[in-house]
């Protein structure tokens, strides 16, 4: 697979590749990072946002 | 002081001067089409919170890929209302697509997404953080939440 790199298209099996992700209330994050002989080349994340600003308006009362 | 996950309060009293149009079938307004919200990314030093009127580009993100302002938000989804009891209800609104940069090099941590209203004179929604991140010669995602009552991206609430 090519991965896009700060030096251009690279085949992955020339890279080592280290990837995580984060789960709590407000994401769920991945990332996937590509070394090419320790300098780090690509990284890409991916947020799932989960928990979002919520605004709770009060109802006016009449009278 | 950090940024801050909040809705902006301008946006509240913008709401009932009808200046946001997220709809493509509103009749407070003469086009019937939405307005255009853009998604800016901003540094884990920027201050963005409730008090946040306005996009800026003070402490925005730069680099190789990504253009000032960020990038346009994807709406097919018109606002939705329901009632949760017989005095009260929502109101809710998601972007149909996820918001992607592509191929960008961000270098600065960063933190947060302004959603803003690029067609009337750029006035701010809200503010969403995540974990810091950095991007190199890659892709950054936000992945929408469900368009529902509960996890909606904009969601306004009676109770």
């Amino acid at each position: 697979m090519l991965i896009t790199t700060t030096k251009g298209e690279m085949d992955d099996s020339l890279l080592e590749h280290k990837s995580g992700s984060v789960d709590n209330d407000v994401e769920y994050t991945t990332w996937d990072e590509y070394y090419l002989n320790g300098e780090l080349v690509h990284r890409s994340a991916h947020v799932t946002l989960k928990k979002t600003p919520f605004t709770d308006l009060i109802g006016a009362t009449l009278g | 002081m950090a940024n801050q996950q909040s809705m902006c309060t301008s946006f509240l009293g913008e709401l009932l001067s009808s200046t946001h149009n997220f709809s493509s079938a509103n009749p407070a307004h003469t086009a019937s089409t939405a307005d255009t919200f853009k998604a800016a990314l901003y540094v884990t030093t920027a201050t963005l919170n409730a008090s946040t009127t306005v996009y800026s580009a003070t402490n925005e993100v730069s680099g190789t890929g990504y253009s000032a302002g960020g990038v346009t938000v994807t709406n097919a989804n018109n606002p939705t209302s329901t009632n949760s009891s017989t005095t009260a209800g929502v109101g809710y609104w998601t972007p149909s697509a996820s918001i992607v940069y592509s191929t960008v090099t961000l270098t600065t941590a960063f933190d947060t997404m302004l959603l803003y209203n690029s067609s009337q004179s750029n006035k701010a929604v809200a503010v969403y953080t995540f974990g810091s991140q950095t991007i190199t010669a890659g892709n950054f995602t936000l992945t929408m939440p469900s368009n529902t009552t509960t996890t909606a991206l904009v969601r306004l609430s009676t109770t």
